[in-house]
């Protein structure tokens, strides 16, 4: 790892003073350290937002609201998220280990919008709210790419807000060495709208599917995606994967998920 | 360099040392306490698990300087050769180790796993251990080394 | 839990001796040792597979904070440092001998594999290190790389003197009889395979620690080793030209080796250089990704088989010729791995009347591949009970009862096979049968029934396998190409106070011997285990062995202690003869106690110690004084444990993931000393071969770059992959070593891979699979049943 300055931000407004200075947020470090020690980031400040204040759930009526510092373990603990999005706390309890669990938290995986990560899909199916330092950014305009959000520089995750749903279910496909989610979908329903967001396949990071949404919008059964397809040339293709397969994960996930909920 | 302040097997401890310090290398070097092991350096092997206020965490990634004022214990902390943890006990009742290396990150980690659920299943306990690799035993006897642990710590 | 039959002895499941100093902290890996003033060593490896070097700047780097000392190929051969030895080597077919490129330590002029040692930058720290490695400025002239087996005699020549990037070309057995049986078959069954590379990951990566002493010229290397003897002996007779006796190799707590630590590496050999250069210690510890890149690979073969059968199923012949990658240089075990430990085995568990195999040893510009757990072994059992299997379905038979109407029958003994071994002892269909009722074999339609019923293809495979352990003897080995002995020794040292210390040439890195050792010598010498320590991993303490690979430890190691302790018994029954008045033969030792037939008078063995070292009425003119004696055992043969292991899967059609839902084995490996010990091998053995069968893969692409260079990409087995697994034994005790035992460290690794590649294409038949290459993974399985729907679609 190369040489660094550690700095702990006493507030949000500390933080973003950091960052406006280019420090690097350090939440719960579970992507950005492993990061710097293969030394492939090299900040010149880290900034710790452990003192900020960030971490809490709260219920907001019609939605939960979930401190950007917030960690999976308490998602997934939480008997609130329980109650109210049981899906949203499974999924906080099979990210990752359970120490990367115990650190890792939502800020930090949702800013980072790693393509294989969870909460984006959670993010996006349920059709969230990200708050920031700044401003409330919707979900449909926050991910705009793999590793990209609509985030400023100077602009930081301060909590996360999701819609209670009738139903809403996560399935995942992990990757067998990583175990990071080689295909996840997301699949929540209210309204009379069906949400279907997907992480783990696209080189573009987490998407929405159209087609399915639209089938499940009108039928909402496993059965009526026997006929759905995945578009293979968005598909990421590796080692464990070629496009084709993860196309055929995404709809096989996405049954399993309607079928869950 | 930043003096960090931690509680380390209930002994206050601090140093002064490079803010890019892994908490891992602040117990293995600075402190010389060495049963805390290294086995990767993506964070997946868990040799480094030690527990932070109570709660598991790899030690190889975290910063030391993030620890200030926490209660760091290491494998060295919950038992000695003459008082054995319960859940060494179970390990060395149930052969639940071989090489040893991966050993003390499994023992911080079975630990908690049944800190937070004291009747695990052997489903709870595969599950409960994906951010452990052992080489050697192929995991049988490590599953029941903590469905015995779990017996022991409670009765 | 297996419980033992007597308190500590032979037989006993006694918990483990070492456990205590591993449960607390307290183990001593060479990674946890430091040396006032160290140094530290980083590598700067090549990240091209083949390249000439056409420079190398240092000086921005030699300037950097903390730097003591860089050094390339260039000081390495002015120095006339060598590189590390291949240990044995074979005749080609042509009687030409085996092509040895150099391999220096630090390249010289040219890299052949991404990972290949370039540079070592020593500095105070290994921040500072790392730091000043980034302004070392290398400039490659790129080549061609070769990456494919199939193609590399075609591909780019790599060394001077491997012409066709052959290392060697080897055969055994009678081609013109496999010939003859192939063309004479009723059946013929064909059968083309890839045996996976693999990446062993011991979790301890590779570490050294070296240091200089000025004032007796004398080097101490810490090393993660599985043979401390040999390390030193490679060292410093081969590369570094130190006397023996003035460098002491300690391989302390090692954290698994399964093959990979029995060599020397470039890595522990620079460090030792430097630290007489820089008169300073000097410390390595690899980085996983550095393991990854430069540990010795295991496996990569590609076998096409031929077996010929009779119009009775009999089995007639069998041909195999092997291409194995040996990769980009002569690893110490890399020949004899793939040759006189794997073409031998070719007859496995049957009768076979003619076999014939050619080996084809290749260079690739890929890491080093050596011997892994198995060595040779789990490829020539993996071909042959897959295609075991393809015959069996060809015929229409059963494949438990066409394995069972081809074994050696057990009155056959001692059998010998047309592939050079002879089989002291065995009983195949007693192991089989035990597995089969283990597993329920007869109620398995049932579950496939109720699998399918639940959408789920479920399949059964089974896997017969033998294995030769403890290679032997000496001179027949020497014979064949090897450049080492292979018998073990052992002192045995009764104290004054008849506590005994046992110094072992074997290591012990996960296997228990401080326990197992323990209980032959307590049980031989009527003491508690306690009293008994073992020695093990010092070349300075212990008396000059080979260390533990091959699943040797026991089989030979285990009879140099026993025999060593019978000659201190003998001296000890003299001893007590004087003592107590009486003629040698009319002394009886048993339990412990020396008596006099027909009296009540007894010594125990510490009374007989005392008088050892304490003389003063003691048969002088007879014996020296003293109560410690050194054995060393070359075995006569080789032992060959055998068993058969059972795997059922489930495989979901919709994703194609195999869950391994059961596995049953029994092993016949002779006598146990420690069956909870023993147990534990084998379960290990399993999750290797199951990793190897169904998750584990190591990649290259088509530039010679690893793709599964970290375990984020190389998929090791975790618990939630694995099953509980049922083990039990059969008994026939080795017929020419006093403890009857064959050996279990590489049993599992050996027989569960093509068990579980059998289950899978046993799951999958009904649809019309037949074939299912290694790993079996998801989108592998998945593709399988794809082809396999849509051909009967069409059909």
């Amino acid at each position: 790892m190369y040489q660094t300055n550690y700095v702990k931000a006493a507030s949000t407004e500390d933080a973003v003073g950091h960052l406006a200075k280019g420090g690097q947020l350090l939440a719960g470090g579970m992507t950005l350290i492993p990061t710097m020690k293969q030394r492939l980031a090299s900040p010149e400040t880290v900034v710790d937002l452990a003192g900020c204040g960030l971490a809490g759930i709260e219920d907001a009526g019609d939605s939960i609201r979930i401190g950007a510092m917030t960690r999976h373990v308490d998602v997934a603990e939480s008997a609130l998220v329980q109650n109210a999005i049981p899906a949203l706390a499974a999924l906080a309890g099979g990210i990752g280990d359970r120490q990367v669990r115990n650190r890792g938290t939502i800020g930090g995986s949702v800013a980072n919008n790693d393509p294989s990560a969870c909460y984006p899909a959670a993010v996006l199916g349920l059709g969230g709210t990200v708050h920031t330092s700044t401003r409330d950014i919707a979900a449909d305009d926050f991910f705009t790419g793999m590793f990209e959000t609509a985030l400023d520089e100077d602009e930081m995750i301060t909590a996360v807000s999701f819609p209670k749903v009738a139903k809403a279910a996560y399935v995942k496909f992990p990757n067998p060495a990583s175990r990071y989610a080689m295909v996840g979908v997301f699949v929540a329903a209210g309204d009379g709208h069906v949400r279907v967001a997907v992480t783990g396949a696209s080189s573009d990071g987490v998407f929405r599917h159209d087609g399915m949404e639209s089938a499940l919008s009108a039928n909402f059964d496993a059965a009526a995606l026997d006929g759905a397809s995945v578009d293979v040339d968005d598909m990421i293709g590796d080692i464990h994967a070629a496009p084709d397969y993860r196309a055929h994960l995404v709809v096989e996930m996405t049954k399993r998920a309607v079928a869950a909920c | 360099m930043t003096k960090v302040n931690i509680t380390l097997n209930g002994k206050a401890v601090s140093a002064d040392v490079p803010d890019n310090t892994l908490l891992v290398s602040f117990i293995r070097d600075t402190m010389a306490l060495t049963g805390t092991h290294v086995g990767c350096d993506t964070s997946q092997c868990g040799a480094c698990i030690v527990h932070l206020d109570g709660e598991s965490v790899k030690s190889c990634t975290m910063l030391a300087v993030s620890a200030e004022g926490a209660e760091v214990t290491t494998i060295e902390g919950i038992g000695s050769a003459e008082s054995l943890h319960p859940m060494q006990q179970a390990f060395h009742e149930n052969h639940g180790l071989q090489c040893g290396y991966c050993t003390p990150g499994m023992v911080m980690s079975a630990i908690e796993l049944v800190g937070k659920n004291p009747n695990p299943s052997d489903k709870d306990i595969r599950e409960g251990l994906e951010g452990n690799i052992c080489r050697c035993t192929g995991y049988h006897n490590i599953v029941k080394s903590v469905q015995a642990g779990a017996q022991m710590m409670g009765d | 839990m297996p419980e033992g039959t007597t308190k500590d002895g032979i037989g006993a499941a006694l918990r483990r001796k070492e456990d205590k100093k591993f449960l607390t902290g307290s183990g001593r890996y060479t990674a946890d040792i430091s040396r006032p003033g160290q140094l530290h060593v980083h590598f700067i490896r090549s990240d091209h597979a083949h390249a000439k070097i056409t420079s190398i700047k240092t000086d921005a780097a030699a300037k950097a904070d903390g730097v003591v000392a860089i050094y390339t190929g260039e000081d390495v051969a002015a120095d006339g440092i060598g590189g590390p030895i291949c240990g044995w080597v074979v005749t080609n077919r042509d009687g030409s001998p085996t092509n040895e490129p150099p391999h220096p330590i630090l390249a010289n002029g040219k890299v052949n594999y991404v990972g290949d040692h370039v540079v070592a930058v020593i500095a105070e720290s290994l921040q500072q290190a790392r730091d000043a490695a980034e302004l070392v400025d290398i400039s490659y002239e790129v080549l061609a790389p070769v990456v494919d087996l199939a193609s590399a005699a075609a591909s780019m020549q790599i060394h001077e003197n491997v012409p066709n990037n052959m290392y060697f070309d080897f055969e055994l057995g009678d081609e013109a009889a496999a010939e003859a049986a192939l063309a004479d078959a009723a059946t013929v069954v064909e059968l083309d395979v890839r045996n996976n590379r693999l990446v062993p990951n011991a979790l301890e990566p590779r570490a050294a620690l070296a240091e200089y002493d000025p004032v007796d010229e004398s080097y101490t290397l810490f090393t993660t080793s599985q043979n401390p003897h040999l390390t030193r002996l490679v060292i410093g007779a081969f590369m570094l030209s130190i006397p023996e006796s003035k460098l002491r190799v300690v391989a302390p707590d090692v954290g698994g080796g399964f093959g990979s630590k029995i060599y020397v590496y470039p890595e522990e050999a620079v460090c030792t250089w430097v630290s007489k250069k820089l008169q300073r210690p000097i410390k390595w510890t690899a980085d996983r990704s550095e393991s990854f890149l430069a540990d010795a690979h295991g496996r990569d073969h590609i076998n096409k088989v031929r077996m010929a059968l009779d119009a009775n199923n009999r089995i007639t012949g069998l041909r195999v010729d092997t291409l194995a990658n040996i990769g980009s240089y002569l690893s110490a075990f890399s020949v004899v791995t793939p040759t006189i430990l794997h073409a031998p085995l070719l007859s496995g568990c049957y009768e076979i009347p003619a076999i014939y195999t050619n080996v084809r040893g290749m260079a690739t510009t890929t890491a080093p591949v050596d011997a892994y757990r198995g060595a040779g072994r789990p490829e020539a059992t993996y071909l042959l009970e897959r295609v075991m299997d393809v015959a069996a379905r060809q015929v229409g038979m059963d494949p438990a009862e066409f394995r069972r109407m081809n074994f050696i029958p057990k009155d056959a003994f001692p059998y010998q096979t047309p592939v050079a071994l002879q089989y002291d002892i065995g009983d195949y269909e007693a192991p089989l049968d035990k597995a089969l009722d283990m597993i329920d074999y007869k109620g398995f339609e049932a579950r496939r029934a109720e699998a399918a019923s639940r959408g789920k293809y479920r399949g059964i495979g089974l896997s017969s396998y033998i294995e030769a352990c403890g290679i032997a003897p000496s001179a027949v080995a020497g014979a064949l190409g090897a450049r080492v002995g292979l018998y073990e020794s052992a002192t045995v040292r009764v104290d004054p106070t008849g506590t005994v210390n046992v110094m072992t040439g074997t290591h012990s890195h996960g296997q228990g011997h401080d326990t197992t050792f323990a209980q032959i010598v307590a049980d031989k010498l009527g003491i508690g285990v306690e009293q008994v320590e073992i020695i093990h991993g010092d070349s300075d303490k212990t008396p000059f062995g080979m260390g533990s690979y091959g699943s040797r430890s026991l089989a030979v190691g285990g009879s140099a202690i026993a025999k060593a302790v019978d000659k201190v018994i003998d001296k000890a029954k003299i001893i007590a003869a004087h003592l107590m008045e009486a003629a040698d033969s009319d002394v009886v030792f048993a339990d412990g106690k020396f008596t006099v037939a027909g009296t009540d008078k007894e010594k125990v063995l510490s009374d007989i110690s005392l008088a050892a070292y304490v003389p003063h009425n003691y048969p002088h003119d007879r014996l020296e004084p003293g109560l410690e004696e050194t054995a060393f055992y070359d075995p006569l043969n080789f032992t060959y444990p055998s068993g058969t292991h059972i795997a059922e899967v489930e495989i979901d059609p919709a994703t194609g993931v195999v869950q391994l839902v059961d596995w049953a084995c029994c092993d016949d490996f002779g006598n146990l000393i420690n069956p909870m010990i023993v147990e534990g091998q084998v379960h290990g053995g399993i999750a290797q071969g199951v990793g190897q069968a169904l998750l584990e893969n190591a990649a290259y692409d088509e530039t010679g770059q690893l793709i599964t260079a970290s375990y984020m990409d190389y998929c090791m087995p975790r618990a939630d992959d694995l099953p509980d697994f049922k083990v039990d034994y059969t008994v026939t005790a080795c017929t020419h070593n006093d403890l009857g035992v064959k050996g279990c460290g590489e049993a599992g690794a050996i027989a569960s891979p093509p068990a579980l590649i059998n289950a899978v294409i046993n799951a999958l038949t009904p649809i019309g699979v037949t074939d299912m290459s290694m790993p079996a993974s998801p989108e592998k399985v998945w593709r399988a049943i794809n082809d396999a729907t849509q051909a009967q679609a069409a059909e």
